[in-house]
């Protein structure tokens, strides 16, 4: 390697590393803007304004869907397994919609604690396997993964 | 090692080199691609939530793992191309690019059909699908820029810079998921795979065959790239007259 090439190899090193120290600093920076959604504990830690969009992001509690046979509103607990928020929801849902399974919803605080969703997302985990192995885990109590 | 990729950087020798490696890649290829198939679409069993629909995992997952690996190795093949004005290294950069791009097509595309119905949604600006996205942009402007330059030192030069650059994005397309909240999940594949054997090994076949494709058709493109560019010396006359 002559000198030239070490020069060169060196502008790149040093091109590189300032890039990923400015990308690193304006990643962090940005970070709640780049999340997603908040966790139910965040929503209700920060001071959130009343009527501003924003997404959710947690778990649909055990055994609190329940679905208004009239007016066709469906209501559930989202949770993180620390706070629990009210959702209010209208409309479609995913196919992977279900009690314990993760959700992002959007939509806006009604003021009185409760959430008005316009739209819910599943959250599909990264655990893939075939029925009757998820059948056995969950015969043996395995924690429930999703 | 030395003089095996001395002998590569040679048009000749690389000419014949591939000429040598390519029936034994397609070969694996074919193998590894007709399991791969079989296995995944045939005999893995469905997943306990998303039923036959996880299928789309065996484009999907290695459709991803390839744009980002084949936008890696235009990086690496830029600094080499930079640093000691490697020939071979700047053709392998230019002639990735439109494969790394279909590639990344083809998972923004596998993803979005997966996304609508098990999601709700075909597209979310979460920092992964967005972060791939751009991975999307940078092939496309590494083309545009290429196209652009007349003249072949600045062109090979420049859109090097770019892909340098572009690296960056790479590591952020790899921890997005981790370090935001995304609505796309975690990372299957990792040293304790959270995905069951029996739909894990179909899947690892389709990345080989995935890899196996883009060394094929990199190579095949080499090739005639080679022929080309050295019409005027003997060698290329020995290649056509041996073809004909």
């Amino acid at each position: 390697m002559n000198h030239k090439q070490r020069r060169k190899l060196s502008l790149i090193g040093f091109l590189v590393l300032f890039l990923g120290i400015a990308c690193t600093l304006v990643l962090y920076a940005l970070r709640q803007n780049i999340s997603l959604y908040y966790t139910p504990s965040q929503a209700l830690v920060k001071p959130l304004p009343q009527s501003q969009n924003l997404r959710l992001g947690g778990f649909v509690a055990a055994d609190s869907v329940h679905m208004d046979p009239r007016t066709l509103a469906l209501n559930f607990q989202i949770t993180d397994y620390q706070t629990a928020i009210p959702v209010v929801y209208h409309g479609e849902l995913p196919n992977l919609f279900r009690e314990k399974q993760g959700v992002v919803v959007s939509g806006h605080f009604d003021g009185q604690g409760h959430f008005i969703a316009s739209e819910i997302l599943a959250k599909h985990d990264e655990n893939y396997m075939p029925k009757p192995v998820k059948e056995l885990l969950d015969q043996q109590g395995a924690p429930h993964a999703g | 090692m030395l003089s095996w990729s001395k002998h590569f950087l040679v048009p000749k020798y690389c000419y014949r080199l591939s000429e040598k490696l390519l029936p034994w890649l397609t070969f694996v290829w074919i193998l590894s691609l007709s399991y791969g198939l079989i296995a995944g679409l045939w005999f893995a069993p469905a997943d306990y939530q998303q039923g036959d629909g996880f299928r789309i995992i065996y484009v999907h997952v290695p459709a991803a793992i390839m744009a980002m690996a084949v936008y890696s190795l235009m990086a690496i093949a830029a600094v080499l191309s930079l640093v000691f004005r490697l020939k071979i290294a700047a053709l392998v950069m230019s002639l990735s690019a439109p494969i790394g791009a279909a590639f990344t097509f083809l998972a923004l595309v596998t993803g979005s059909l997966w996304g609508k119905p098990m999601w709700g949604t075909w597209w979310i600006w979460d920092a992964r699908l967005t972060s791939v996205l751009i991975l999307f942009f940078l092939y496309l402007a590494f083309m545009a820029l290429r196209s652009a330059l007349p003249e072949e030192k600045t062109r090979d030069q420049i859109s090097a810079w770019l892909l340098i650059i572009g690296f960056i994005n790479i590591p952020i397309i790899h921890y997005s998921v981790q370090w935001w909240n995304t609505l796309h999940q975690g990372a299957s594949l990792k040293w304790d795979p959270s995905i069951a054997p029996s739909m894990l090994y179909p899947l690892l076949a389709m990345i080989l065959a995935f890899a196996l494709f883009y060394a094929l058709i990199l190579l095949q493109r080499l090739q005639t790239e080679l022929l080309y560019r050295e019409r005027k010396n003997p060698w290329v006359k020995e290649v056509i007259d041996e073809l004909s």
